[in-house]
């Protein structure tokens, strides 16, 4: 156990990572979930939002479990490390906005920057204009780190301010293996979908046993797609970047031996073709994570081992995903919706005029 | 004897840790430069980027966090 430790700390602890997690994503599939979404933080928060019934679109409601284990996974990483350092206060309401605009992005292209990835190892080549709207993104982002760009300082929270996300994460698993039947007209309050890609899901133990993994990992190695990217432009340093590469790489293994790389742009899974909006949608959600400091794996992971903002992040993640629906803002296999786009706008606008005015000197 | 330069990026995200330690490094050229962090993420960022710029790197624990020592 310490050796894997070590390795996992090391300087190829991200390139470890990102091989489990894309051979995790690509295994996922063959158990049940749905085309090219082993793992997608993003959509996976926003099935959880359905499954509480904070959006109505019944095709997407599901308690993922991957989500919880993340939190989990990590927290245990973090209690067995004395890691577990309680934080917050750096601008969180500021933080939860990027959050609801990071999703709203994302569920423009279809997918966070886990499942970019993973779409791209499956052969979907709309992919391609996502990640490119990624890295724009994180450029866009790294201007701003540049030019001083802050969110402030966080500060130590009292010890049990940690354990609000993890115990989060256990009351979901709860609400899934209960599923309570209490709501009006004898539905909910959690609901499950009957068809669509809700309903497309992995066994429960398993999908939560490779979360647990993941989010363990994940804190050990600080595994982080979008900080990646980040690194090898700011500061040349390609130890995060490694992570991706054999991401793609397991996971286009896996598909191919499982027979899932299926290469084109059409009838690609829970996809699109306007490759104008994969890519701005992505360039949004690309900023949100960068000005808030990582992917959204990575948000959901510090969440768990204690980090209070990136909780804020992800909450921000669930009800930008329940606003995405109710709102008509996410796309569809059918495209993208004018409503979509005039949010991406706004989000766009919120994202620049945050990494313009937040300038907080350190000295 | 020259003077210890003092970095406090305690409570920043990533990577203004990082970008805190590039200034004071760039701006030291050499000598005695601590970095303190709070998270051992921060740390381990710090000391590496020390590491590829040249400087030796110590890792102690001080005030409920991490300082990380860059000489040169």
């Amino acid at each position: 156990m310490k050796s894997v430790n070590d390795l996992l700390l090391s300087r190829y602890g991200p390139a470890v990572t990102g091989a489990v997690v894309g051979t995790a994503a690509s295994l996922l599939v063959s158990w049940g979930n749905p085309g090219n979404m082993g793992i997608c933080v993003a959509c996976f928060t926003r099935d959880i939002a359905g499954a509480l019934g904070l959006h109505r679109a019944a095709v997407v409601q599901y308690l993922r479990p991957e989500i919880p284990g993340f939190v989990l996974g990590a927290l245990l990483a973090a209690l067995l490390a004395a890691e577990y350092r309680p934080r917050s206060g750096s601008s969180p309401v500021v933080r939860f906005f990027l959050g609801f605009f990071a999703m709203i992005g994302a569920l423009i292209f279809l997918g966070c920057p886990w499942r970019a990835y993973a779409r791209l190892a499956g052969g979907d080549w709309n992919a391609l204009a996502g990640i490119g709207g990624l890295i724009v993104g994180i450029g866009i982002g790294i201007v701003f780190l540049w030019r001083g760009f802050s969110l402030g300082r966080a500060s130590a929270s009292p010890k049990w301010a940690g354990a609000i996300m993890p115990l989060a994460a256990v009351s979901l698993l709860l609400l899934l293996f209960m599923r309570p039947l209490f709501g009006p007209e004898g539905a909910g309050p959690v609901f499950f979908s009957e068809k669509g890609p809700g309903a497309a899901a992995a066994p429960a133990l398993i999908s939560l046993g490779a979360g647990l993994l993941i989010g363990w990992m994940g804190q050990k190695s600080r595994f982080c797609t979008v900080g990646a990217i980040r690194d090898v432009v700011m500061l040349r340093d390609g130890h995060l970047f490694s992570g991706v590469v054999t991401f793609i790489l397991a996971a286009i293994v896996t598909n191919l031996l499982l027979g899932q790389f299926k290469p084109g742009f059409e009838g690609q899974p829970i996809a699109h073709t306007n490759q104008v909006w994969n890519f701005t949608g992505m360039v949004l959600s690309g900023l949100a994570f960068t000005l808030a400091g990582g992917c959204p794996g990575r948000q959901v992971i510090m969440s768990g081992e204690g980090d209070g903002d990136a909780g804020i992040f992800v909450l921000g993640m669930l009800i930008g995903a329940a606003f995405a629906h109710n709102f008509s803002l996410a796309s569809s296999g059918a495209g993208v919706t004018s409503f979509g786009m005039v949010a991406t706008v706004i989000g766009l606008l919120f994202c620049l005029a945050v990494g313009g005015l937040f300038r907080i000197r350190m000295d | 004897m020259t003077d210890t330069v003092r970095v406090d990026a305690r409570g920043l995200s990533c990577p203004q840790p990082v970008m805190e330690t590039r200034r004071a490094l760039e701006g030291a050229k050499g000598g005695r430069v601590e970095v303190l962090v709070d998270t051992v993420t921060s740390r381990e960022n710090v000391a590496r980027f020390g590491q590829s710029r040249g400087w030796t790197v110590e890792k102690a624990e001080r005030d409920g966090g991490y300082c990380v020592i860059l000489t040169k």
